[in-house]
């Protein structure tokens, strides 16, 4: 090849030699391990960070946006005051707003799995699941990545968790783990359903009333009898109940292990779903 | 079994109503280009996804070097590689990233992976490109790393789905000689399009498939010689003796007469299969114009072409078909 060729590409042509030198059967490496496999594709997923800073937005604009509404909101009327309601919505609204980025997962899944590459990848022999554990693993990090913002945001107006650094960590390391796991569910419906929209509708659907009807804004004993069943059912609730107790310096065994018990169920069932239809697609 | 690359008996896939592949006979010999030839819709695409691992077959079975692809799908994976109708590759990373990504797949550590991948770039003209989005490549471009990415870890087969479809006619000559050079080295390469100028251009064999079936198989000539000798083209004077001058032909030629989009010109297609026999045909024809009193321009007696070939072809398994109906 000469330093004249151009980028543009027509003024190429294939040469026997070069061509014959890539193509010379060299050694194959061995297949990559399944966790290989998932980190390659969890590099694929920050690439595509990395081209296209602005999908960032809506782990960054729209948690500083919940967290000042219902501060300011809320606080004033359940606490006596923004700082004081605070102390207590503050991981509940963390929680809300990693939970509801979750569903980006089944778009960005949808919008991906009609693309050619994706034939490419599902003719490669390696752990089926990567490419999908790989897609979350990209989401954990913008998953931490809301968490964060929405923790100093809160700092900044006031909160001041008992449980300090260590309880803080622990607590955005169980929602980005928890949230990990559900996602699941929309990698599934993002393999399911047709259409960018209809995934975005079932979220909704999904997310609203998982995250209203929970602890996360009042104490539940003001609500109806039917209405408090559902919410101490709530996964949301528990891991806002689990989150608020590390925040707090006061971890809570028992809903911690409810909520990672509830994961692992979500993993294996949403798992071996998204994993059927994807090899069927 | 050793030198088969595909083999495929009564492969079936159906999607609801539609059969897209309907008893499917393929059989592709290692180390050739096999064209699969056929209009839009014929079923290729549904054929090479099966084959490929990307569909389970509803019926039939499909080996590829010998392991079944719904039993051994892993041992198929290994050895083949697919270059799609659309770009296997992801727009929204650059020609290196995309190699590389690959590269990491197929088990290669980072710096090897990112070895191949400057060596595939060279060799496929895309160094200067390979910092840039692939959303910002030509079509030309586009296919050429496609390719690169399916010959990363070099396969023993791999299939081109149509790779030249809405190139321009120098990437389509540069996608050419990338498979003549593939080829040389020893990988099988199945390639799928509805040109047939390209399949008698690449390919040893070709298989004629329509509505999810192979209608005809063989090299290029024989293809060609097993629908008649040839085909007549005729340029008149005054197009207004066109008509007439379409009877004359049929009558002697005993063959049906197609006018073409220009209104001087006929073609006519001469059954048989002997050339010696056709061409006394044609200049019986010839003289029968003249004794009508048509002005002819311009006569020519022609080899039929491919696509002259397939037409005939599609155009018999329709007539077939229609006529089983008929009986049934």
């Amino acid at each position: 090849m000469s330093a004249t060729t151009t980028e543009t590409g027509p003024s190429f042509v294939p040469a026997a030699e070069t061509l014959g030198a890539v193509l010379a059967p060299g050694a194959r490496p061995p297949r990559p391990s399944a966790l290989s496999a998932s980190l390659t594709f969890g590099w694929r997923a920050m690439l595509k960070i990395k081209h296209v800073p602005e999908q960032l937005f809506d782990v960054t604009a729209f948690p500083i946006m919940m967290t000042l509404m219902f501060t300011y909101l809320f606080g004033g009327a359940l606490a006596g005051s923004p700082t004081e309601y605070l102390q207590f919505l503050l991981p509940g609204i963390m929680v809300t707003s990693v939970v509801m980025i979750t569903m980006y997962t089944g778009v960005e899944v949808n919008k991906d799995i009609e693309k050619g590459v994706f034939d490419r990848f599902r003719t490669l022999p390696i752990w089926r699941p990567s490419t999908m554990v790989g897609y979350l693993l990209g989401d954990a990090f913008r998953y931490t990545m809301a968490a964060t913002v929405i923790l100093v945001v809160g700092l900044v107006l006031g909160f001041r968790p008992q449980g300090g650094v260590a309880g803080v960590v622990a607590a955005i390391a169980l929602l980005v783990a928890f949230s990990f796991a559900f996602s699941w569910i929309w990698t599934m419906f993002g393999l399911l359903l047709r259409s960018e929209k209809s995934v975005m509708g079932i979220s909704m659907l999904v997310l609203f009333p998982l995250t209203f009807l929970s602890n996360v804004y009042v104490d539940p004993r003001t609500m109806p009898g039917w209405l408090q069943a559902f919410v101490g059912v709530n996964p949301i609730s528990h891991l806002v109940t689990a989150a608020r107790s590390l925040m707090a310096g006061s971890p809570d065994t028992g809903e911690i292990t409810w909520v990672l018990a509830c994961g692992a169920v979500s993993i294996v069932v949403f798992g071996a779903l998204t994993m059927r239809l994807y090899n069927r697609k | 079994m050793r030198d088969l690359a595909i083999e495929t008996s009564g492969l079936v896939k159906t999607f609801g109503e539609n059969r897209a592949v309907d008893g499917l006979d393929l059989t592709v010999p290692a180390g050739t280009v096999y064209g699969v030839l056929g209009p839009n819709g014929a079923g290729k695409t549904t054929a090479v996804k099966m084959l490929a691992t990307l569909l389970r077959p509803d019926g039939g079975e499909a080996r590829v070097f010998g392991h079944d692809v719904l039993r051994e799908p892993d041992a198929v994976r290994s050895r083949v590689s697919l270059t799609g109708q659309y770009a296997s590759v992801d727009e929204e990373m650059t020609g290196m990233e995309n190699l590389v990504l690959l590269g990491r797949l197929l088990g290669h550590r980072k710096p090897a992976a990112r070895d191949r991948a400057m060596a595939l770039l060279e060799a496929f003209g895309l160094t200067e490109a390979a910092g840039r989005q692939v959303k910002t490549y030509s079509g030309g471009m586009r296919r050429r790393l496609d390719i690169a990415a399916s010959i990363l870890n070099t396969p023993d087969l791999l299939f081109l789905d149509e790779p030249t479809t809405g190139l321009d006619p120098r990437s389509r000559n540069q996608v050419w000689d990338i498979v003549r050079i593939v080829v040389a080295h020893g990988t099988t390469v199945l390639l799928t399009t509805q040109y047939l100028d390209e399949a008698d251009r690449l390919a040893g064999r070709i298989a004629v498939i329509d509505h999810g079936r192979v209608i005809a198989e063989g090299t290029p000539g024989e293809l060609k010689s097993s629908v008649g000798s040839g085909s007549v083209h005729v340029r008149l004077r005054d197009a207004a003796q066109r008509p007439e001058a379409e009877r004359v032909l049929a009558r002697e030629l005993n063959t049906q007469v197609h006018p073409e989009a220009d209104p001087v010109a006929l073609t006519a297609r001469i059954p048989g299969e002997d050339a010696d026999a056709g061409a006394e045909r044609a200049s019986r024809a010839l003289a029968a114009l003249a004794a009508s009193g048509i002005v002819v321009d311009d006569f020519s007696l022609g080899q039929p072409s491919l696509d002259e070939a397939f037409l005939a072809l599609t155009d018999r398994a329709l007539t077939d078909k229609e006529m089983e109906e008929t009986a049934a």
